[in-house]
């Protein structure tokens, strides 16, 4: 296991260099000075452009400025934003919480509704109920995430008024977040309301991020079970005279999980990258909306750190992925 | 009464090109304790029919009978709730694959005991005391040690052991092996059989044993059914069987037997098993038979009666000699 553990960090340097040089590259392939930028309409006078652009390094050559990067990122530092001037890390950690908290909950939406549906599809092939996921989960899959998300809020936050349309808790409540994560801390705050309030503004991002991951699963689930349905050893649960839940539910089931889980790993990705869109539209303040905002700013430092600290992430998880994997298939265990 | 008793049971099967009977109108009758033996070429529906019992097969299948009764108990109009109590407790199966019967992802300590606990309801105490006692009975060394190995980790002829302890688990009226020794090695063959068949006497189950090897059912068995393309042509006792086999398939079998082989090359039976596209009127063995004729092609035989093994023919053999066969020429 720790062999294993240790090639699969191997195969991540290659990777991790690849992400270190992209995300350097991007932002700057990008047209527009971020020094004007911030100067916005107002201007900037010379003197004043080449004291920044010297402070931030934006004075040197191009292969310079990714070699600081580089050696930036060994000693653990991401640099500094050049709007807000607070180190690039601190503001990611800041800003976490509220991505995973997000993700979290839609991944665990994703689980929970996507798995069960697809074991019960392929339990009922080709009857109406397998008819109608599958055509959902397509539906699901191809509905473009903005204006799905436009629509539901258009429908519940305008129209029936049952949920708010942005951000993560209303403004009446006002409490410390230790963890960051808002149900927790509205729960700690002891505030009545309060928690009502943080999965009231919960529930439609939630829904519009965990929408493509639930029909991956979904669908992902029925095949896999498909497959799992016709083996010899589902026959045997069978004879046994066991109830079709057990056989279905634990003897298919834990054999059909072995490629749903690699599926679920790989959302995860998705699950970020659909992040970007969703916390922009909900004014949800976490890693993805921060990354758009600094785009916008041409925040080199930001973007560049961020798009590393957000491929590191589903780096990690991938390798999470592929020890869970040993961990659920025995015959890869030792 | 017999413990299995099924009249006319038919499996119709819906396939991309329309309906396929996989058995057509076969009987059976097992009583306690009996030792028999179905045997067929390859597709003459053996589990199919057998898998009928169990209520095994998908939904593409269809399954009609007059009778389908277990120890009094009718199974066709039973619950399914019900029917499940009887599955995996009085009637139990092991199947031809031993390797891919087990399930992968437990171990087989866990796959014996869940039967213990869904049936007998024992608790973890005694069930791990049972499952250690039937690998004992089975023949399985260090026990102990066994139940908590993954499916991979055995042999094949450990696999096919574990399928018989979890087939034991609740001491069956009925053990139906459909060739479990097909995927195994020729010594492990003589090993599992002569364990099943010794576990049929010390516990006085019924055993059907479904096999295609006539020389399995004659150092085996005490009866055998013959089945052809999904029909029973035949069923004796094994001695009368072999010593005087009514139906022309049977003959042809027994013919094909190595050591019944007169010369050095084996007679096969030519031909093959007509399948799902083929359209028979009279007799489903005429195409393969020495003795057709044209009211074997037109009209399908009839039971010939019980002292002729209920032979499924026109002209049953009696010492090798076709009977009635003037009246009709
Ligand atoms: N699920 C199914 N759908 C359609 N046809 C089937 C199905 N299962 C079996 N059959 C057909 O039914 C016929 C009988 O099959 P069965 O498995 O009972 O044969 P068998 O006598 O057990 O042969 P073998 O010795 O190969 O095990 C075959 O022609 C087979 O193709
Ligand atoms: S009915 Fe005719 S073809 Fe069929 S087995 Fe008898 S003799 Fe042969
Ligand atoms: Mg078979």
């Amino acid at each position: 296991m720790l062999q294993f553990l240790f090639k699969r960090l191997l195969t991540f340097v290659p990777t991790f260099i690849g992400v270190t040089i992209i995300s350097f590259a991007f932002i700057r392939l990008l047209p527009g000075d971020p020094i004007l930028l911030l100067a916005g309409e107002r201007g900037v006078a010379p003197e004043r452009y080449a004291e920044l652009a010297a402070q931030f390094g934006f004075d040197q050559p191009i292969w310079r400025q990714y070699l600081d990067y580089l050696g930036g990122i060994f000693q653990g530092d991401l640099g500094i934003s050049f709007t807000t001037k607070r180190p690039v890390l601190d503001e990611f950690f800041t800003l976490f919480p509220a991505t995973l908290e997000l993700s979290l909950c839609a991944i665990t939406l994703a689980v929970i509704i996507g798995i069960p549906a697809g074991v019960i599809a392929a339990v009922n092939r080709g009857k109406f109920f397998d008819q109608a996921l599958m055509t959902t989960a397509l539906t699901g899959y191809s509905m473009p995430i903005f204006w799905w998300a436009l629509l539901l809020i258009i429908v519940f936050s305008s129209g029936l008024g049952w949920t708010p349309v942005s951000g993560r808790m209303s403004l009446m409540y006002f409490f410390d977040t230790p963890t960051g994560f808002m149900l927790i801390d509205s729960l700690l705050s002891g505030q009545e309301g309060a928690f009502r309030s943080a999965v009231a503004h919960l529930i439609l991002p939630t829904v519009v991020l965990a929408t493509i991951p639930l029909a991956v699963i979904a669908r992902q689930t029925r095949s896999a079970m498909l497959e799992v349905l016709g083996e010899d050893y589902v026959r045997t649960a069978r004879a046994k005279g066991l109830s079709p839940l057990r056989v279905n539910g634990l003897h298919a089931l834990r054999n059909a999980m072995i490629p749903v889980v690699t599926v679920i790993g790989l959302s995860v990705g998705t699950l970020l990258a659909g992040a970007i869109l969703t916390e922009t539209i909900f004014s949800w303040p976490g890693i993805g909306k921060w990354m758009v905002d600094s785009i916008f700013r041409r925040d080199y430092q930001v973007v560049q750190g961020g798009l590393l600290l957000i491929a590191t992430i589903v780096m990690a998880v991938n390798l999470l992925v592929d020890v869970l994997y040993g961990m659920i298939n025995p015959k890869i265990r030792k | 009464m017999a413990l299995l008793e099924i009249r006319n049971l038919s499996v119709d099967f819906k396939t991309a090109g329309g309906k396929f009977r996989a058995v057509d109108n076969v009987d059976v009758a097992v009583d306690k304790g009996d030792l028999m033996a179905i045997v067929g070429e390859s597709g003459s529906g053996k589990s199919v029919s057998m898998l009928a019992v169990m209520g095994l097969l998908p939904w593409t299948a269809t399954v009609t009978a007059d009778v389908m009764r277990f120890d009094g108990q009718d199974l066709l109009k039973m619950p399914a709730r019900k029917r499940r109590q009887i599955i995996g407790r009085d009637i139990s199966m092991i199947f031809q694959e031993p390797m891919s019967s087990l399930n992968p992802c437990f171990t087989v300590g866990f796959q014996i005991k869940e039967a213990l606990k869904s049936h007998l309801g024992l608790d973890r105490k005694q069930r791990h005391a049972r499952a250690i006692e039937l690998l004992e009975q089975v023949g399985i060394p260090a026990p102990e040690k066994r139940l908590s190995a993954f499916p991979h980790q055995l042999s094949g002829g450990m696999s096919q052991r574990m399928m018989i302890a979890m087939a034991l688990a609740c001491k069956p009226k009925l053990l139906i092996a459909d060739e479990p020794t097909t995927a195994l090695d020729v010594t492990i063959q003589a090993q599992i059989l002569e364990l099943l068949t010794d576990l049929q006497k010390n516990t006085g189950m019924a055993l059907i044993l479904i096999t295609h090897d006539m020389g399995v059912v004659a150092e085996t068995v005490d009866r055998v059914a013959v089945q052809y393309a999904g029909r029973r042509v035949e069923e004796q006792n094994v001695v009368d069987l072999f010593d005087d086999p009514h139906h022309p398939y049977t003959a042809a079998l027994l013919a094909a037997l190595p050591e019944r082989a007169h010369n050095r090359l084996l007679p096969t039976i030519k031909g093959v098993v007509p399948g799902q596209f083929d359209k028979i009127d009279g007799c489903v063995f005429a195409p393969r038979c020495q003795f057709a004729d044209a009211r074997c092609r037109a009209v399908p035989p009839k039971p010939a009666g019980k002292e002729l093994g209920d032979a499924l023919c026109h002209y049953p053999l009696i010492k090798g000699q076709p009977q009635n066969k003037e009246m009709s020429a």
